[in-house]
């Protein structure tokens, strides 16, 4: 039982995916023991028309099997009346979460329309997906270069709002441990696992990060799947801290939102 | 069968390269991995001087010594160095046990500084692991871009080289060394990013696609995924993981009697 909370549907900017049509990937998850995978949209992106994209995105998530993917709606800060997006997101699609793509819309975690959206969040009881990369600089299209969010504002604004769970997706190596562990023990901001690297990497962060604070993420399509699976193989860790990164935080997770 | 191009000693925990060994083969084996290429020892040095780059090698030396049936060493140089680096070459590869070359970011590989390098390459019928990358961000004065790799390709027809991360920026790697066929291409190093490995495959042929991880930077997992998952053929599969390294790598381990 695996619950992805890092996923993307339709197309990448740059380049066609071997899974960028949504039954391929809903295949190779289910092959790999996923039951749930949290999906934003890679339109998102560049888009301007948000609501179409997260349309889209509801549907797509709809028709997939069993329930299988659960969306997380786009909503671009730097797009005239983005709160009405977020409203859509919560009171017409149901969605129980956002996915942030700062780098890639323009701003950076101090702009004050992030505070604000963090008290709408709050008041909805819905969770927030940053994506700190969502690839490496080094390989981006020229056309598409941007850097990594920092995540510097960050603790200091969830003093302001400790009960919104932020999970930060492609974080690392972007989040340094010493900010990480911070963000980890004094809020409910979560790390996924997609961009974690190092030989038996898992092993190594959860000796500085709480278990309680990772998810498994894979970043599926544009990383493949199989990278984020074989990454609890190569870590030597005990069952229960493994089941809790594979689904047990993010039940839970979800379960205080919902009470 | 896996067999695993790229490993470092660099960011493994242990005091010794001993310790360091011990624990790079108890991950390798929780992923099935048969035989390790180590090059370069701790710290990383861009531009080592002779005695940097004789005591990185000693490091690696001393790491494969107790593992000789899971492990292989290649020899790091700077070609800023020519003589000292063709006496390090014989040191290790000619009359040691190392098996190959690495060579890294001191210069770039198409100075002319490289060619003795290479030409004892053929001359001892080893491989040259030439690190490359063609970043968006901006490269390092002596950082190979997948060009010069080519040029020197084109030098040496009878040189086996391999670009190493693929170039990094992979589609524009790979579009590069398309039409030479003495460069294969290294998949490690850079993120799992889908779609590399059938690329690789689908324009220079899976005979020229090799595993490789650059462990401890990255995981195992990641790199391994690039091949179990993708849209190839199994035949293709265990070729890319293993046995292609094993056919480059033939000559040489034979002329040293190694068993497999």
């Amino acid at each position: 039982m695996t619950i992805d909370v890092n996923v993307s549907l339709s197309r990448w900017p740059s380049r066609r995916l071997p899974l960028d049509e949504t039954p391929r990937l809903v295949e190779r998850l289910v092959r790999h023991g996923v039951t749930q995978a949290w999906a934003g949209s890679f339109d998102a992106i560049l888009h301007n028309d948000i609501a179409a994209v997260n349309h889209r995105l509801a549907t797509e998530c709809s028709i997939a099997d069993n329930g299988l993917l659960w969306p997380m709606g786009a909503v671009n800060l730097k797009l005239p009346n983005w709160k009405d997006d977020l409203k859509r997101c919560h009171e017409t699609h149901g969605m129980r979460g956002i996915r942030l793509l700062p780098s890639s819309h323009g701003y950076g975690l101090d702009d004050p329309e992030f505070a604000e959206l963090l008290g709408m969040l709050s008041d909805f009881r819905m969770l927030l997906q940053i994506a700190i990369r969502l690839e490496d600089p080094r390989t981006q299209h020229r056309l598409l270069s941007v850097k990594d969010v920092e995540l510097a504002p960050l603790p200091s604004l969830m003093k302001e709002h400790p009960d919104v769970p932020v999970i930060l997706l492609n974080a690392f190596p972007a989040a340094n441990s010493e900010l990480a562990s911070l963000l980890a023990t004094s809020a409910r901001v979560y790390f996924e696992i997609a961009t974690l690297e190092g030989l038996a990497g898992l092993e190594k962060q959860i000796q500085l990060l709480p278990p309680e604070r990772l998810l498994f993420g894979s970043h599926a399509p544009f990383f493949m799947l199989e990278s984020a699976v074989l990454k609890l193989q190569e870590s030597a860790m005990p069952a229960p801290i493994q089941k809790q990164i594979t689904h047990e935080n993010a039940e839970l997770l979800i379960n205080t939102l919902e009470k | 069968m896996i067999w695993d191009l790229h490993c470092h000693l660099n960011g493994i925990p242990g005091r010794t390269p001993d310790e360091q060994m011990a624990r790079l083969i108890e991950c390798a084996d929780r992923m099935q991995i048969d035989r390790l290429v180590l090059f370069m020892g701790t710290p990383f040095l861009l531009d080592p001087k002779p005695e940097e780059f004789r005591d990185q090698n000693d490091q690696v030396l001393q790491a494969i010594s107790h593992w000789h049936h899971r492990a292989f060493g290649f020899v790091y140089l700077n070609p800023i160095y020519e003589s000292e680096s063709l006496a390090e070459l014989d040191r290790c590869v000619a009359n040691g046990p190392m098996t190959g070359i690495k060579l890294w970011v001191a210069k770039r590989c198409d100075a002319a500084s490289v060619d003795a390098i290479v030409r004892r390459a053929i001359e001892l019928n080893v491989v040259i692991y030439q690190h490359t990358w063609l970043k968006t961000t901006g490269n390092l004065d002596g950082e190979s871009t997948p060009e010069d790799l080519a040029k020197l390709a084109r030098r040496h027809p009878e040189a086996s080289l391999i670009c190493g991360h693929t170039g990094g920026n992979w589609e524009l790697g790979i579009r590069t060394v398309r039409d030479l066929p003495n460069v294969s291409v290294d998949l490690g190093g850079g993120d799992p990013t889908a779609g590399i490995v059938e690329m690789a495959v689908r324009e220079l042929g899976a005979s020229r696609v090799l595993y490789g991880s650059d462990v401890a930077g990255r995981s195992f997992a990641s790199q391994l995924a690039k091949v179990t998952g993708a849209e190839i053929s199994e035949a293709d599969k265990q070729m890319i993981l293993g046995q292609n390294l094993r056919r480059l790598m033939m000559p040489v381990l034979q002329r040293k009697g190694v068993r497999l």
